[in-house]
């Protein structure tokens, strides 16, 4: 029984509590994850981080929040009126909608009845979390041309560019789990990785979508969309008050779904990792929800961990990235993945597809080869050295030499 | 009323009004932003008629792609920009009148002679295997001919628009920081290696055109901007040469 039949018999008040919960759950989260986030980069950064409002400063985020709401709300004279709130609502609704169809735990027992913490089961769903992410990027091309100022709408202009880009190697980066799974619905493909996890089996891929979920969600290093030390804030700059505050929380909601997503389309979503199966029937089923939690909260480290880490990439290295390494390689990747799918479907024998997949392996290791020798081809013709000229400016008497000299003459 | 009517009465009326504003404002992000709204509606009229890839795939590649483009030009264009009233070329607007009339009258004839009511024949059937498998069997076996050549079509298309927007490289290359640093070394003399002594150091005044003095109180024509010397433009630097200290010559001597 796969997903879609076990949601399709919910009565309507579980649909209705799902979404409820899903939205509470995602603000929760938003919370947390600024709290953690903060104390995280301040660990690295060997500082404590918010440690006074509530136990380990856990209310932080709440007292900002607060702070945030009751500020005074401005907008700017040159801003387009209608436009400029439209923009913050639009980025926060479509991030929340992302949630929909990503299974928050496996078959557990609601009040009664058996149902999936999903709400929706959508035979494209993966293509729905991409069409809603498409969308959430006027909430931010919108909020930066609305705002009638420069910096802004620079931040919307490289922002609106730069999730187009890596919006195309994401997409590239599910295929190879659509080829391998057979099906775009996210219950399907859980269940595909019963045995191996897409991690392992699709480790290109993954690579990939975790390099472009960074820059799909203008987090550091590629948050060039609203790089402070450039463009001030970027496409936010004259937000203030409750806007801010709605994109503040997308961009969170944002970094918890992309997250979500990439659990689900390479780590199993709420399944147990191999060797805990057994945890699956606990607590009714309900256990599964802290495996994804977890698994959720791996990436939302990575993120930050990448935010400490690494300084801002230039603009131009960061679009040559996107489009002439991370396209290309992906495109060659599921070259080999569907050759490899089409070989185990027609039953080739194992020779066969070792053969294979030994002769790309060959190919890969070649075509590294090649780089790199041209590569120290061209670092040793820039490193041969002339003989340096001896220096033909003055200089000066050393302090001894000249106390020497004054020795002598004495 | 079925859900899916209910959907329709609210949506349609609101796709209509939005359609029929896009045409009527005066910003061209306006008519962007309503055309998206447009696009979305007719997606999620897509997937409540049983067509969920299409509606997706109408969102990401309309609203998502298309009009996103579309914005970033009308970005880029300017914010106040209005559009020019005056006949640019020669006939192109009876051109637009005589096409948008018979565009008109050819969506006029097709949707009076649209029957209400029938039921929809055929969709079960094909959404049978799926919507996706469906579609897929269709665009890879029947249609895979046409596939083709439309993508090839639309290669052709971004091949043709990588030829046009196509600029030569020029010959003077583009030297990073790296390469910068080691020709700095690699020059005649390693004298300005680290750099160009800034005008004014140790010298008494401190101005832009006032050579540096060197170690021995001599003054570095280096110091000063190459613009300042074609202007004539440098101090006399004569009366702030150091003297007392030991003469050096070029080779270091004294």
């Amino acid at each position: 029984m796969n997903n879609a039949s076990i949601i399709l018999d919910d009565p309507t008040w579980i649909i209705v509590a799902k979404g409820v919960l899903v939205f509470a759950l995602c603000v929760l989260l938003t919370l947390l994850s600024v709290w953690g986030e903060r104390r995280i980069v301040a660990r690295m950064q060997m500082r404590m981080g918010p440690n006074r409002v509530g136990p380990f400063g856990l209310l932080q985020a709440l007292a900002d929040g607060v702070k945030l709401a009751l500020k005074e709300d401005i907008i700017p004279a040159a801003a387009d009126r209608a436009v400029f709130v439209l923009a913050p609502i639009i980025s926060v609704t479509t991030c929340f909608m992302a949630f929909a169809v990503i299974p928050l735990t496996g078959e557990v027992n609601f009040f009664g009845e058996q149902t999936i913490m999903q709400l929706t089961d959508l035979p494209v769903g993966v293509l729905y979390v991409l069409a809603t992410a498409s969308i959430g990027v006027y909430g931010i091309v919108l909020g930066g041309w609305s705002s009638g100022s420069t910096y802004p709408l620079l931040g919307g202009l490289r922002s609106s560019a730069q999730v187009i880009s890596y919006e195309i190697a994401m997409g590239l980066s599910f295929v190879g789990v659509f080829i391998y799974a057979g099906s775009m619905s996210t219950g399907d493909i859980i269940a595909s990785q019963a045995t191996w996890w897409n991690v392992v089996v699709l480790f290109p891929s993954f690579a990939i979508y975790v390099i472009s979920m960074v820059g799909e969600t203008n987090r550091a290093p590629f948050d060039l969309a609203e790089a402070e030390g450039e463009l001030v804030g970027g496409f936010h700059t004259e937000y203030s008050s409750l806007k801010f505050a709605l994109f503040f929380l997308a961009e969170y909601v944002n970094i918890i779904a992309v997250s979500a997503l990439a659990t689900t389309l390479f780590l199993g979503g709420p399944s147990a990792p191999p060797g805990l199966g057994f945890t699956s029937a606990w607590l009714g089923g309900w256990f599964s929800f802290i495996w994804f939690f977890l698994k959720v909260l791996a990436f939302f480290f990575f993120f930050v961990w990448l935010r400490g880490t690494l300084p801002r990439l230039r603009y131009d290295q960061f679009m040559k990235f996107g489009w002439k390494v991370l396209i290309p390689v992906n495109i060659a990747w599921i070259l080999v993945v569907a050759t490899l799918r089409l070989l185990t479907q027609q039953g080739a024998s194992q020779f066969v597809i070792a053969g294979f997949t030994g002769a790309v392996v060959l190919a890969v290791l070649g075509a590294m080869t090649i780089y790199d020798r041209s590569k120290l081809k061209t670092e040793e013709r820039a490193n041969q050295v002339e003989p340096m000229p001896e220096p033909s400016f003055p200089v000066p008497a050393l302090p001894t030499s000249l106390a020497l000299k004054e020795k002598e003459g004495n | 009323m079925s859900g899916e009517s209910a959907l329709f009465w609210v949506l349609a009326p609101l796709a209509v009004l939005a359609s029929v504003a896009m045409l009527f404002m005066k910003k061209a992000v306006h008519s962007a932003i309503l055309l998206a709204w447009v696009m979305i509606t007719l997606a999620i009229f897509y997937i409540a008629l049983d067509a969920p890839f299409l509606g997706i795939v109408q969102i990401v590649v309309y609203t998502g792609a298309v009009m996103m483009l579309f914005l970033f030009i009308l970005m880029l264009v300017g914010v106040d920009s209005s559009d020019s009233l005056v006949e640019k070329i020669k006939g192109i607007r009876s051109v637009a009148i005589f096409t948008a009339l018979a565009f008109s009258l050819t969506l006029i004839t097709f949707i009076a002679r649209a029957e209400l009511g029938r039921p929809s024949v055929g969709l079960d059937e094909a959404n049978s295997g799926g919507n996706v498998e469906g579609l897929a069997q269709y665009l890879f076996s029947d249609y895979v001919w046409a596939f083709e050549v439309i993508s090839a079509l639309l290669i052709t298309a971004a091949l043709g628009a990588m030829v046009l927007a196509h600029s030569e490289k020029s010959d003077v290359a583009r030297t990073s920081q790296k390469s910068r640093s080691i020709a700095r070394f690699r020059g005649k003399s390693i004298a300005t290696a680290a750099g160009l002594p800034g005008s004014g150091v140790y010298a008494r005044n401190n101005a832009i055109d006032l050579p540096a003095l060197l170690p021995d109180g001599k003054p570095s024509d280096l110091s000063i901007a190459e613009v300042l010397h074609r202007r004539g433009d440098v101090a006399e630097s004569k009366s702030y040469e150091l003297d007392g200290l030991p003469k050096i010559d070029n080779e270091g001597n004294k």
